[in-house]
């Protein structure tokens, strides 16, 4: 097998650990079914998973053999399609699960899916392609980060209007590792982000300004200086991000406001907005060390636990499989991001690397994000991890990733 | 810089990896943290989470009557809860079970308004029939917070014959559960307690300790099982009580009673005091009252103007009319005012002078000279005005007042009206704003005037007369400390010439013989005719009373019966006869002589059948003297 697949010049490393975090994925999906009172739509989801997997399989084996050219050559149209679509959910666009009242998915009636999904694998080839043409160009000045990160800009403010920061903040996942790949220096994407950074400080007068003290003094000793117009609008937009900060928060939902007020203190609201992280920290606290046994856990057996097979099937793994199986699950995907870099590593196509990166990015966003609001790390944001999590055309669409992975890597 | 340069792409990675390793490790440290450091925490409040202390209900103790006869004790019933949650699934919970329960949507309210005072569970159904329960269990995904519990329930066996004396239980109220009568320690929210009646004045006994135990719910509420992480405490059942009361006599009286009449009546057994039976009618059913009364049945008791829920044996305040007359003549021989065998100054004439007004004697006709015992036989006015006078008014409040006309009887129930008689003579001022004269004893001497007594009051001053003079307090429950009695100094002979005047009244030629004449036993007795105030208008008959004794010929007699019926015109016509059948059946039990419904001698007339045993019982003819 793994013969074939060399033959087949795809990276077995990566095409197993993956394979293995879904099949764990579905074992997971078929414990979170198995609760006291079963319910026939979740009863069968790892069946349906199953399924996807085999598609998701059946598409990698295609997709893996079709010349990287084309899939540079795609991005293009599929990045323009996928951005059409994004803008077409915003119209027609329908709430899945809980969030009933956000567009994210479109439902062809026989099939729904996200198009961020496929937005987010658009962009990565997108970007990909533009950082690759320009390979010579030094990224060392916002001037230069213009055009990737408008190109990032354009799905992720479409998929905040839905709204849907879990994928965003995917886009931001996808924006920065890719810049920071394509040599952009670190120091000017901590600039770049600085804004956001004052977003969040402005809660308190004093400490933001000892913060916009250091912005302009960091803009004033960096060693690539940029230019003056540049700075000023850096620190101007830190200024504006400070100001905003409150009507912003005053537009935001309240479940959203909610999530943010609970995330710095669950307890505030234990029966109501704080109650799925407490419900999760508890599925996990309680299940120590070595976790009460597949398909045992009583908060998960007693519905105690929210989305549990979605977006907080990690808790699922923490309460059943306890700490061994969480720091294994962590490892694994650790190991498969670890795989993403060493390939891009040895990639000496400026694409190849680009886009193993850009689907670093998002991984890595997903994954920390989704495992870290499981113990409170984060704020809850509706966002699978990839791979277990039960959703049939994300882990379809995944696998897409995982073959074009596999496919631009290896060519050489 | 170029990716085209591996070094470069080293570089790169080596920083990628940074990054990568730093967010792995926040990972990696949170999860150790709350999964081996404080996973303890976490599992404590995983139980909490699922497992909820429910209250185990346990029986009250089951009530006795004198023979040993169960007057109320359990059945198991099914008590539908509510556990609390939010408002809006509980609502749609019970809109769900509608289907199967009949939940008006005022009840529904109610529900929902105490969930969300209290925080806690609620009792949608305290007595839901079994066929709700398994529709409710089979579906029990559709009823998140739905409980289902074995409860007992509370039955009485009397029905609406006992249902003033034992009354009833129902749910334990806020305010209730405010008052120091009901601990906190004993009671909690939910709990069924003792409403009125016995079921009330003894509650302490017949409440047993709640149990508690430990059930997993799901985080919908939805039951899991019992928990068998902590022992269950199962409770302790309520004492068992045995009472006084006669379950058959008190069926019988229920059975022999006019359906359309209301009244009262109470049996007391001479050699303790024990209360044989007591009835008020009209009655209602207690065990309509179980698992919370249904709102059209309750309206229908307050609206009914027969006041059913109102117990007229020991609230219902009624003139004691001439049974009164006895009190009298025992104060007066108390006193020593007067002697059984003398006559009064002035002969009945059918009126008397006293002041400057006439008072007249209920028979025109006259009674013309008699004795103490005939004055009573004939229930004559004149006499007792006389008597009246010889006692004065002074004297007649004090002696009155000792033996308690004023105050309660000291019954063993929660609710006792308490007599309405003068203490002194101030007592006109405070309530009528004159001074009394020497002509307001005339008027008490005769029992009228300001003079209300219950029926139990009556019966007790009847348990002394059948007695040595001495009253002790009616009991109804056994074996419980009593209120303190009162006593007439009376001499042996002094009471036997109250009694023979009592058997004038019963005797061949006496108002109320035919209807009291039995073929076992002596009935002695004496008629009242109560006026109320539709009567006085002319609206109503006057109420109707009979108070007496009965018991073997020659022999003390073993029951004290009082009767009355409102609005039943004729002491002697409507109120004796019940007296004698009551008195008839008890004693026929009690010494094993069949029971018959006909049992007076009026009854065997109006029923044709021959009655051998008067004239063996009665030997002079009927009628003559009449």
């Amino acid at each position: 097998m793994i013969r074939l697949l060399d033959r087949w010049s795809v990276d077995p490393k990566l095409v197993f650990a993956i394979g293995g975090l879904t099949l764990f994925g579905i074992a997971m999906i078929y414990s979170a079914g198995e609760v006291h009172i079963p319910n026939p739509v979740t009863d069968e989801a790892w069946l349906r998973q199953l399924l996807w997997f085999g598609l998701g399989l059946t598409a990698f084996t295609v997709l893996s053999r079709v010349p990287p050219r084309w899939i540079e050559w795609v991005a293009i149209p599929a990045y323009v399609l996928s951005v059409v679509l994004l803008g077409v959910t915003l119209v027609v666009g329908t709430g899945a699960g809980t969030a009933a009242g956000v567009k994210s998915w479109i439902d062809l009636g026989f099939i729904s899916f996200q198009p961020a999904e496929i937005a987010k694998l658009t962009t990565i080839l997108v970007v990909a392609r533009l950082l690759s043409q320009r390979g010579a160009v030094k990224l060392t000045s916002l001037r230069d980060l213009l055009a990737p990160s408008a190109l990032v800009g354009l799905p992720l403010a479409l998929v905040v209007l839905q709204p849907d920061i879990g994928t965003a903040m995917a886009f931001v996942g996808i924006l920065f590792a890719m810049l920071f790949w394509a040599g952009t220096p670190v120091a000017l994407l901590v600039l770049v982000a600085s804004p956001v950074v004052s977003l969040f400080l402005s809660y308190d007068t004093r400490i933001w300004s000892w913060y916009i003290l250091g912005v302009i003094a960091f803009l004033y000793f960096y060693r690539y200086r940029l230019f003056l117009f540049e700075s000023v609008a850096l620190v101007l937009a830190n200024f504006a991000a400070a100001t905003i900060s409150r009507p912003l928060w005053n537009s935001l939902a309240t479940y959203q406001q909610n999530r943010i007020l609970v995330f710095l203190d669950p307890e505030v609201d234990p029966r109501g907005a704080g109650y799925q992280v407490i419900q999760s920290k508890v599925a996990v606290g309680s299940g120590g060390l070595l976790g009460q046994g597949f398909t045992l856990g009583p908060q998960k057996r007693y519905d105690f636990l929210p989305e549990q097979h979605t977006d907080f099937i990690f808790s699922v793994v923490g309460e059943e499989l306890g700490f061994i199986g969480t720091a294994l699950a962590i490892l694994a995907f650790g190991y498969v991001l670890v795989r993403l870099v060493q390939l891009a590593e040895r990639s000496p196509d400026p694409f190849a690397g680009l886009v193993l990166l850009g689907i670093f990015g998002a991984w890595l966003v997903h994954v920390f994000v989704n495992i870290g609001m499981t113990v409170g790390l984060v704020p809850i944001t509706g966002i699978p991890l990839p791979f277990v999590s039960y959703g049939g055309t994300f882990l379809f669409m995944s696998w897409v990733a995982v073959a074009i992975a596999v496919r631009v890597a290896h060519e050489r | 810089m170029s990716l085209h340069l591996p070094h470069e792409r080293q570089r790169r990675a080596t920083g990628v990896y940074v990054v990568l390793a730093l967010f792995l490790a926040v990972l990696g440290i949170a999860f150790f943290r709350i999964q081996v450091l404080r996973s303890s925490t976490w599992a404590l409040r995983a139980e909490s989470n699922r497992i909820r202390q429910l209250p185990v209900p346990t029986p009250r103790g089951i009530i006795y009557d004198r023979e040993g006869r169960i007057l109320a004790d359990n059945v198991p019933g099914y008590a539908i809860t509510l556990l609390p949650g939010p408002l809006d699934s509980a609502r749609a919970t019970l809109d769900r079970m509608s289907k199967y329960v009949d939940l008006p949507a005022r009840e529904v309210e109610r529900v929902l308004t105490t969930m969300s005072r209290f925080g806690r569970e609620v009792v949608v159904d305290a007595d839901a029939p079994f066929a709700v329960v398994s529709a409710i269990q089979e579906r029990r995904a559709e009823f998140p917070g739905v409980y289902v519990e074995m409860r007992p329930r509370r039955r009485y066996v009397l029905g609406a014959a006992g249902g003033h004396v034992l009354g009833y239980v129902g749910e334990v109220t806020a305010e209730e559960l405010a008052d120091e009568e009901f601990p906190s320690d004993r009671y909690t929210r939910g709990m069924i307690v003792g409403k009125t009646g016995i079921e009330k004045q003894y509650e302490a006994q017949l409440q047993g300790r709640q149990g508690l135990k430990y059930v997993e719910f799901d985080a919908r509420g939805r039951i899991v099982g019992d928990f068998a992480g902590v022992r269950t405490d199962a409770g302790e059942a309520g004492r068992e009580l045995v009472l006084n009361l006669d379950l058959e006599l008190q069926e019988w009286i229920h059975s022999i009673f006019p359906d359309s009449l209301s009244g009262a009546v109470v049996a007391l057994d001479p050699a303790d005091g024990g209360v044989l039976a007591l009835y008020s009618a009209p009655t209602f059913d207690p065990n309509a009252f179980v698992g919370g009364i249904e709102q059209d049945l309750w309206d229908g008791l307050i609206a009914d103007e027969g006041k059913p829920l109102f117990d007229r044996s020991v609230l219902g305040l009624y003139a004691p009319a001439s049974t009164w007359k006895l009190a009298a003549a025992a104060i007066a021989l108390d006193l020593g005012v007067v002697m059984p065998d003398e006559h009064m100054e002035v002969q009945c004439t059918g009126s008397f002078r006293f002041g400057d007004r006439v008072w007249r004697c209920w028979d025109p006709a006259g009674h013309g000279w008699q004795t103490l015992a005939e004055a009573i036989g004939n229930s004559c006015d004149v006499y007792f005005y006389q008597l009246g006078l010889r006692i004065g008014l002074d004297d007649m409040l004090r002696r009155a007042t000792d033996i308690g006309f004023s105050r309660r009887c000291g019954v063993d129930l929660p609710q006792e009206s308490q007599g309405i008689f003068p203490s002194e003579r101030a007592w006109w001022n405070r309530n009528y704003n004159y001074s009394p004269t020497q002509g307001e004893v005339l008027n008490l001497a005769i029992g009228q005037g300001p003079n209300s007594q219950t029926p139990l009051k009556m019966a007790q001053f009847y348990l002394a007369l059948a007695r040595d003079g001495s009253a002790p307090s009616p009991a109804i429950a056994q074996g419980v400390p009593l209120a303190e009695g009162w006593s007439l100094n009376l001499a042996p002979e002094h009471l036997e010439s109250i009694r023979e005047g009592l058997r004038m009244v019963t005797a061949p030629g006496g108002t109320a013989h035919f209807g009291t004449a039995l073929e076992h036993w002596d009935v002695i007795g004496k008629t009242g005719t109560g006026q109320n105030s539709l009567s006085v208008q002319g609206l109503a008959q006057n109420h109707a009373w009979f108070a007496g004794m009965a018991g073997p010929p020659g022999a003390p007699p073993e029951i004290v019966v009082a009767v009355i019926v409102e609005y039943g015109e004729s002491g002697s016509s409507m109120a004796a006869p019940i007296m004698a059948k009551t008195a008839d059946f008890y004693l026929r039990r009690k010494h094993g002589i069949p029971v018959d419904t006909i049992q007076t001698y009026l009854e065997h007339l109006r029923a044709g059948r021959p009655a051998p045993w008067y004239s063996r019982r009665f030997p002079s003819p009927p009628g003559e003297g009449r």
